[in-house]
């Protein structure tokens, strides 16, 4: 048997299929559709004590079963075309309002429907009652009160709902007692005679004009037309649309609501509503946001917690201060990880192992791996900051402050969020954008989102910078992060103009009541992210750090040869495409090709750039033996490739910029390409989005380095001409259109109502 | 009572809809979210960049952008 929960946001569903499914939910996907569609399995108990697995599907959250939304689209397409024994309608009784007007509509389909009332605890608080009988008598159905969070309740549900599916259930519609009864009962009629399933359902689809059915069958279209045509006669066309919507309200205000509410005392919300006249007071609300959204990466990246340090409240050995939560996790993994890198080094050794089999394991697969898990505890902490955010309601009224700042960009409010992970890792800000609503949108924010300077590119920064500018290396790398703020904004609006070309988001968004955040879906959420990001991890990352680790170590003729060294694949393969940088500026010079390793190497993690350009240009004490302790490795290791380069004279000013910027903005490492795949689920998209970053860091190289060189040697007829070209060029990207007319509301639209 | 656009609504002021002046899915949205004709709504407020707006409606709070109230027509309740 198959159970599928539906119902708005925020009612409770994922709650209810949590406490349903326990750990037995996988996340499956819908094909050829971004949004994620969840299916478990609950083990019914039958009295004769045999049990049943009944299979619970968790359809996304939506206010209607209309056809505008990906998550509409989806949940009506499962109900018609995968036809559920049951479906579950989760309603939040302290919303009954809004909550009930999608009942109505899954009523008209021919299914059972057992209507679940969520957080009765709190309507009760709030001082109203909810005779959910009598609301049982008017809908013709079922009515379980739950409370998602107590199994009694969910045992009690599903005992109801094994009992009713057996009764089959005909589509049933409460228009056929109002004023369109007449029109309603002819087009039924009409659409029987086809022969179509759900026939109540795509009869009044078919009233309202609905898009995706005008689109399945022409002639019964033309038919309803033709009846509609007769009651308008004379008069100007009629609003079905907006008169069926109408109806629908007023049946459940007027039918529904004063047999089944009774309040008690009005308490409603006021302590949500006092929450708000902070958190989204008009001068507070964003001095408030940012307090909060520094609060929540100091915990996670901060080394001089609350700032003891630099206050001089207490006194610290060494560089840093405090370890701040993910800084001091951070550090337990990566003593975990020198832990097991040099056990199983020594074990292998012991074992008497092949060198190449040695350097595969530990050096290839083990270091690629956990350089990547060490990030797991800073991971983990920024998604449950982002659980709490979400699960508290404040993550709402964040898009509500932010989304005017987000428009000119085509973007809405809830992109923001992704955006600002990004500066700490791609990989969970990707993930992220799976909460943008329309598809358009969660391309282009994922696109976006390497131009953030992550924490890894930050080594090669610290690294590379004080090479070249000694004095003002603090500023440069400020710098850095504008650019790469500035071409996210350019690249916004180059994209708007382009390929998301017509990219419009709404914003209509519900604000829901504040609530606590339930331990329970948060431990969840976290334990679902970290199966993912451990299977990223366990494969991809994997198989693509022995790859390189192959490269490294093997020349063409496939003996095994000391890593980088002058006849290894990689460098090989180095020089073959050292063309293709050398207008960037970097890649002059007979020994530059080191650098275009190096960049290599980056795409699999950007750690990986420095420590490469510490071996390739033979760091003084830079420690080859990767074993070492790493916390001395990584302070030891900045210093002395920072001093080999210097030495070396690899970078004059200029190409440092161009050879950073390129870095800042070309494909990000491995792991976030990987995230990018599974979140755009198209290997199309893959590889434009892979092309776009490639692109936009060359020609923004390009132009960086090419200026340069124009300013320096060119004399100032020409200097002008440059700059009038650049001018002209951004003119182009930043120009605006002419706003339109704005329709005011007249009685002379027709669809007016 | 007068009519009135809800994008050009105060903060603290109400009325109920009148009629919806968009077509297509925006208008959809507005219907399925319960803003239809009869409906009361309060302009709660505006956000801190000047847009989006906050109002209430069927005891809920709902956030949308100022072009998005211009698309719905309102007769204004006077102040008392």
């Amino acid at each position: 048997m198959r159970f599928a929960i539906a119902g708005n946001p925020n009612s409770g569903k994922t709650t209810l299929f949590n406490s349903l499914t326990g750990s037995n939910a996988h996340v499956g996907n819908w094909p050829g559709v971004t949004v994620d569609k969840k299916e478990g399995v609950y083990r019914f108990r039958h009295s004769n004590n045999t049990v049943e697995k009944i299979s619970v599907i968790d359809l996304p959250g939506i206010y209607s079963l209309s056809p505008y939304t990906p998550e509409e689209v989806i949940a009506r397409q499962f109900i018609m075309d995968e036809k559920p024994d049951l479906i579950i309608n989760i309603v939040d009784s302290t919303n009954l309002e809004r909550n009930l007007y999608l009942t109505t509509q899954l009523l008209e389909m021919d299914v059972p429907v057992v209507v679940a009332l969520n957080m009765m605890d709190v309507i009760k608080r709030e001082g109203s009652i909810i005779d959910y009988e009598v609301l049982s008598q008017i809908l013709g159905i079922p009515v379980v009160p739950v409370s998602a969070l107590k199994s009694g309740n969910v045992k009690l549900l599903m005992n109801r709902c094994v009992e009713y599916v057996k009764t089959p259930r005909k589509g049933s519609s409460f228009l056929s007692s109002t004023a369109l009864a007449e029109q309603y009962e002819k087009v039924l009629k009409l659409v029987d005679e086809h022969n179509i399933k759900h026939p109540v359902f795509h009869a009044i689809k078919l009233l309202e004009n609905d898009s995706i059915e005008l689109m399945h069958d022409a002639t019964l279209s033309a038919g309803i037309q033709n009846l509609k045509l007769e009651y308008e006669k004379n008069e100007k066309p009629f609003d079905y649309e907006a008169e069926i919507a109408d109806l629908r309200y007023k049946f459940i205000t007027n039918n529904i609501k004063p047999q089944v509410v009774k309040v008690l005392k009005n308490t409603g919300a006021a302590s949500s509503e006092k929450i708000d006249r902070i958190l989204t007071h008009r001068l507070w609300g964003l001095p408030v946001f940012l307090v909060l959204m520094f609060a929540i990466f100091h915990i996670i990246f901060s080394k001089d917690f609350l700032f003891f340090k630099s206050f001089g409240i207490m006194e610290f050995d060494g560089p840093d201060g405090l370890s701040s939560l993910g800084i001091l996790l951070k550090g337990y993994m990566e003593y975990f990880q020198n832990f097991v890198m040099t056990h199983t080094d020594l074990f292998l050794k012991n074992a008497g192992a092949y060198d190449w089999a040695r350097g595969a394991i530990v050096d290839g697969l083990l270091k690629g791996v956990c350089s990547v898990l060490t990030f797991l505890p800073q991971i983990l902490l920024l998604f449950l900051s982002l659980s709490i955010l979400e699960d508290s309601g404040y993550m709402s009224r964040i898009a509500f402050i932010l989304d005017r700042a987000l428009r000119r960009f085509g973007l809405s409010g809830k992109a923001f969020i992704p955006m600002l992970m990004g500066f700490g890792c791609s990989v969970p800000a990707m993930m992220g954008t799976r909460t943008l609503e329309s598809v358009k949108e969660k391309r282009m924010t994922l696109m976006l989102i390497p131009f953030f300077s992550c924490g890894a590119k930050m080594v090669i920064w610290a690294t590379v910078v004080p090479a070249v500018f000694k004095n003002n290396a603090d500023f440069v790398i400020f710098c850095i992060y504008i650019t790469g703020i500035a071409v996210a904004i350019i690249g916004a609006i180059a994209l708007k103009k382009t390929v998301f070309k017509g990219i419009k988001s709404n914003f209509v968004l519900e604000l829901p009541v504040y609530r606590y955040p339930r331990l329970k879906s948060i431990s969840f959420q976290l334990w679902e992210k970290l199966k993912g990001f451990l299977t990223t991890v366990t494969t991809v990352i994997a198989a693509s750090t022995l790859i390189i680790w192959f490269l490294q170590n093997f020349d063409t003729s496939l003996n095994m040869v000391s890593e980088n060294s002058d006849s290894c694949i990689l460098k090989i393969f180095g020089d073959a495409i050292k063309w293709v940088f050398v207008p960037l500026g970097f890649a002059h010079g007979p020994d530059n090709w080191k650098l275009i390793v190096a960049i290599l190497t980056g795409l699999l993690a950007k750690e990986a750039v420095v420590s490469t350009m510490g071996v390739l240009y033979k760091a003084k004490g830079y420690a080859t033996d990767t074993h070492d302790s790493d916390a001395n490795a990584i302070s030891g290791k900045e210093e002395s490739v920072t001093t080999a380069l210097a030495a070396n004279a690899v970078f004059t000013p200029l190409t440092a910029i161009s050879f950073v910027v390129f870095n800042l903005l070309v494909i990000p490492c491995f792991a976030a390409v990987a995230t990018a795949r599974s979140e755009l689920k198209s290997a199309k998209w893959t590889f434009f989005v892979i092309f776009f970053w490639f692109a936009t860091a060359w020609i923004i190289s390009f132009i960086v380095y090419q200026t340069g060189v124009l300013l320096k040697e060119v004399n100032l007829i020409n200097r002008i001409i440059g700059v009038f070209i650049i001018v002209i060029i951004l003119f182009s990207i930043f120009r605006r259109k002419k706003k339109k007319n704005k329709c005011i509301g007249c009685d002379k639209c027709p669809k007016g109502i | 009572m007068e009519n009135k656009l809800l994008g050009e609504f105060k903060p603290g002021e109400k009325g109920t809809v009148e009629k919806l002046t968009v077509l297509g899915p925006l208008r959809r949205r507005l219907l399925d979210m319960g803003i239809t004709p009869g409906t009361e709504i309060i302009f709660n407020k505006v956000a801190p960049l000047g847009d989006p707006v906050e109002i209430r409606l069927r005891g809920y709070k709902l956030a949308i952008r100022k072009t998005e109230a211009e698309a719905v027509l309102m007769k204004k309740e006077d102040k008392s």
